[in-house]
């Protein structure tokens, strides 16, 4: 008989808390990006890094189980992303992250989006070493996801309510989806975001602002950025 | 497909603490999942079976023992039981709950030989 005590995903957690390593020691603010298929996180991606050019330097990494499309998409708008297929995978794990991770030469200061599979529930479990779990969740979707994917609304620190410019044309009760996500995670901030038409997002940015600004906190790049503005 | 991943990392931690600990066979393995975790215990099992083939575990026996879901309740200050993350504490009914305990997901022992 042999005691063990072993937590099963002790081989990810190592992996994540070296990513979490690299990414601190760069100044790295890492996001991790969760939503089920469709929710609108590519074109959240594409926009949030329109809105910050000139501003911050930003990396993608893109995860899906097949295609490059959504690499395709980011890098038409010039930021580097990398493309990780997981084949049969449901997820991200924190090996895939770090390796992508070296070959994105990030920029020291940088934000790095991971845009995860889309699934409600395998990814929540994974920690990658990224500073938040940010999920996405449209309007399209229905009020009572965050009460049938508890794990992944609990996991997260934001939620962003995306496609809000479509709510005249639905039912969707959005003060009843936030109290849905709290009843999950009581400290679940929210934002609601219309990346089509732009609402939101500079309530989106400043968030990455001031979580950015909470990850270089005591780094080097702290003093020189506050010198810079 | 997330329960077979997590196999994968229980085969994983099995063939290193093989290596480690100098042993060519588990016989059992016994797992420690919280009921907030993540994980179908059913899926696990029928993973289980499927991942362990054609490794020191072939044919191993599972066991699990499920923990139950616990909170701390802000309102009551006090440890309560719940069966899901969103429950409301059954004392006041508040939804100001911290979740402590039932998302161990762990390797408690093996029989080995």
């Amino acid at each position: 008989m042999v005691k063990l005590e072993k937590d099963i995903l002790s081989k990810n957690n190592e992996y994540a808390d070296a990513n979490r390593k690299m990414f601190a020691k760069r100044g790295v603010l890492a996001l991790n990006l969760v939503s089920s298929p469709g929710s609108g996180k590519t074109t959240l991606l594409c926009r949030t890094i329109d809105a910050l050019r000139g501003k911050l330097p930003i990396a993608v990494i893109e995860g899906d189980q097949q295609t490059s499309n959504d690499a395709d998409r980011i890098r038409a708008t010039g930021a580097p992303a990398i493309q990780v297929n997981t084949g049969k995978g449901c997820h991200l794990d924190a090996h895939m992250v770090g390796h992508a991770a070296n070959h994105l030469d990030l920029a020291e200061g940088g934000l790095l989006l991971v845009e995860n599979v889309g699934n409600l529930v395998c990814p929540a479990g994974f920690d990658l070493g990224e500073a938040h779990k940010v999920v996405v969740l449209s309007v399209t979707e229905g009020e009572d996801k965050p009460l049938k994917y508890p794990d992944m609304f609990a996991a997260a620190d934001l939620m962003i309510l995306n496609k809000t410019d479509l709510l005249p044309h639905l039912d969707f009760d959005v003060e009843a989806c936030i109290a849905n996500a709290r009843k999950v995670n009581p400290r679940i901030k929210v934002l609601r975001v219309s990346a089509r038409t732009g609402e939101g997002m500079s309530d989106w940015t400043a968030w990455i602002g001031a979580a950015r600004a909470m990850a270089l906190a005591g780094h080097p790049l702290a003093a020189e950025l506050k010198g810079a503005a | 497909m997330h329960e077979m991943a997590i196999c994968e990392s229980i085969r994983g931690i099995l063939e290193e603490e093989a290596a480690r600990q100098d042993f060519r066979k588990v016989g059992r393995v016994c797992l420690e999942i919280g009921r907030l975790s993540d994980v179908e215990v059913e899926a696990l099992k029928f993973g289980f079976d499927v991942v362990m083939r054609g490794s020191l575990a072939e044919d191993a026996r599972l066991e699990i023992v499920e923990t139950e879901g616990r909170a701390w309740c802000m309102p009551c200050g006090q440890s309560v039981p719940i069966a899901a993350r969103f429950d409301p504490c059954p004392d006041c009914g508040s939804h100001q709950l911290q979740v402590t305990g039932g998302g161990e997901m762990k390797i408690r022992e093996l029989e080995v030989s």
